[in-house]
């Protein structure tokens, strides 16, 4: 059980880290996590299969920034806005400083021309800490049931 | 040209280093494709046979717009059928995998062996009811006559082939010797280790995915990590190989020093000079015996298979056509049961340079889709594919767009185009 301050903070970051991912501010998306923090990007097919592929496999922070870098200054693609709605988080276990959590997400995605789609479905299942600068994401491992995607992944998810 | 939206399609100069744009956008020449590249003399890729271990397993898959199934059944064998019942056409297979003793079209029961013999017809003899005998199969009707189509299988170094022509010469003598031994090269009878999987679905030609991987010129210029780190440019060591019928290729191509060599990058806005990365492993390359050299070779088996070696990283990656404009692309990766649990992660980590979001592949994706627009808005015009001239031939240089003017001379045979 989360005392409402803490559930706030997790809440805070939950939806921070989405506007940060939706606002095209690419820096900040490191930010989120600890240093050897790690973000993966899997399809649910592997997930439920037990095999270890991911659609990106980010490491470590450092290696959080070189994805940034890629979005940023190497990937010629086509500009898109994204949009994340994300539901609320659900805490599945605290541990000391420790939380496990979970939350449903969609991800539209809008060309410059186009209507907004469903580019991305799926949920997220993280373990968050506690850090003296607030609580970070030691792991955010993306499940997407959007398996078949549409073209390519450029930007966060 | 005489109009926007010709109505006679004549092929635009000798040769194949002009390419119409029509070869990309008319759905006649789409399902002649079909007919004569995935339907007939050719052998498609299905899977791997790692995917399937026990009796039982099956994977479903495609070739070309026909759903199969890759099934392992009780003898061992890998079987491939086609997923529609023989009753009303049900494509009756629904999940992606598992496991069966037999498999069953729910709409009436229709039952067949994991040989795709049928074996059950509901009321076959009739129902009988007040000492009567309503309805029934003709008596005409014979189980035999009524299985699956099943398709002609060929398995090699773990890798499973199908062909729904019976006579499609033998896979050895398809690939032709060169590009057998660069197939032989990953597939040498090591046991295979499924990593995982990748999809996409790329709104272009299916045709433009076979260009992709036989264009050596782009990697160093669209790729920032290429050119950079030295994975892929100009000044590599490399060779062009292609099989006697110019269908299927290998680039072959070993690492450079990369940096700035200014007659290769100058002026190339996606090299970046001082680009390190941040996280060594993303580029933690540990030579393998087996490569015998080459750090990269990319393999394309005309129509619908690409066999990636870059460094680590391997997979197989499956062409998927689905009307003229669009194709699902699929990446099945893999490892070797030898492979030791650093090699492992180090090919799961090398993996973010490919696929869907890969450094080094999403942008393919991108600029295949941009192409596609491009042919759509223009029919009458035509693809210039002249770098290294106009002839076709194999090179120990990566200058040139030989491979896909011999794709094209093939093309134009088999198409009578």
């Amino acid at each position: 059980m989360l005392d409402f301050a803490t559930f706030y903070e997790l809440q805070a970051l939950y939806s921070d880290y989405a506007m940060a991912c939706d606002s095209a501010e690419w820096e900040k998306w490191p930010d989120f996590f600890v240093e050897e923090g790690t973000y993966r990007l899997q399809p649910r097919e592997n997930f439920e299969q037990g095999l270890p592929l991911c659609l990106l496999a980010l490491e470590s922070r450092a290696m959080i920034r070189d994805r940034v870098y890629g979005v940023k200054e190497t990937l010629y693609h086509d500009p898109y806005y994204q949009r994340h709605i994300v539901g609320m988080p659900r805490v599945i276990a605290v541990d000391g400083d420790t939380i496990r959590a979970q939350a449903n997400y969609a991800v539209m995605r809008t060309k410059y021309d186009g209507e907004a789609t469903v580019f991305s479905a799926g949920h997220y299942r993280d373990e968050i800490v506690r850090t003296p600068a607030g609580l970070k994401f030691r792991s955010r491992l993306c499940i997407y049931d959007t398996e078949m995607i549409a073209n390519s992944v450029i930007y966060p998810i | 040209m005489s109009s926007a939206f010709p109505a006679a399609h004549e092929w635009p100069a000798e040769g194949t280093h002009r390419v119409p744009f029509w070869a990309y956008t008319r759905d006649d020449l789409y399902r002649k494709e079909l007919e004569r590249f995935f339907y007939a003399g050719h052998w498609c890729y299905v899977g791997l046979e790692a995917e399937i271990p026990n009796p039982g397993d099956f994977r479903r898959t495609v070739i070309g717009e026909r759903s199969v199934i890759m099934v392992r059944d009780a003898d061992g064998a890998i079987n491939v059928v086609e997923n529609v019942c023989a009753h009303r056409g049900l494509r009756f297979c629904r999940e992606r995998h598992g496991n069966r003793k037999d498999f069953l079209c729910p709409y009436h029961q229709w039952n067949y062996s994991l040989k795709g013999e049928l074996q059950g017809v509901p009321f076959r003899r009739g129902v009988k009811q007040d000492g009567k005998v309503n309805g029934g199969m003709p008596k005409d009707f014979r189980v035999e006559e009524h299985g699956l189509t099943r398709l002609k299988v060929a398995r090699r170094g773990g890798v499973v082939f199908a062909a729904f022509d019976h006579e499609v010469e033998p896979l050895e003598d398809f690939l032709g010797p060169t590009i057998l031994a660069y197939f032989d090269r990953v597939f040498d009878g090591r046991e295979l280790t499924v990593l995982g999987y990748r999809r996409q679905r790329i709104p272009g030609n299916w045709k433009l995915m076979q260009e992709n991987i036989k264009d050596p010129y782009h990697p160093g210029l669209l790729h920032t990590w290429f050119s950079t780190f030295g994975l892929w440019r100009a000044d590599n060591k490399s060779e062009l190989k292609m099989d006697a019928r110019h269908r299927h290729a290998a680039m072959i191509s070993t690492r450079g020093q990369g940096g700035k060599n200014e007659e290769v990058v100058g002026g190339v806005d996606s090299f970046k000079d001082h680009m390190q990365v941040n996280d060594p492993r993303l580029l933690d390359i540990v030579p393998e015996p087996w490569w015998g050299g080459p750090t990269a070779v990319m393999t394309t088996i005309f129509p619908s298979l690409i066999v990636q070696q870059q460094v680590n990283s391997v997979s197989m990656r499956h062409i998927q056509p689905n009307g003229h404009g669009s194709f699902d692309f699929v990446w099945t990766h893999f490892g070797f049961a030898e492979d030791s649990e650093e090699m492992q992660q180090r090919r799961l980590i090398q993996a973010n340079l490919f696929g869907p979001a890969g450094f080094v592949s999403a942008d393919d994706g991108e600029v295949i889709e941009w192409s596609q627009e491009g042919f759509e808005q223009k029919p009458a015009h035509r693809t210039l594919i002249e770098m290294g001239g106009h002839e076709i031939g194999d090179t120990d240089h990566m200058v040139t767009e030989t491979l896909i003017r011999g794709m094209y001379a093939y093309w134009r045979q088999v198409m009578g185009e």
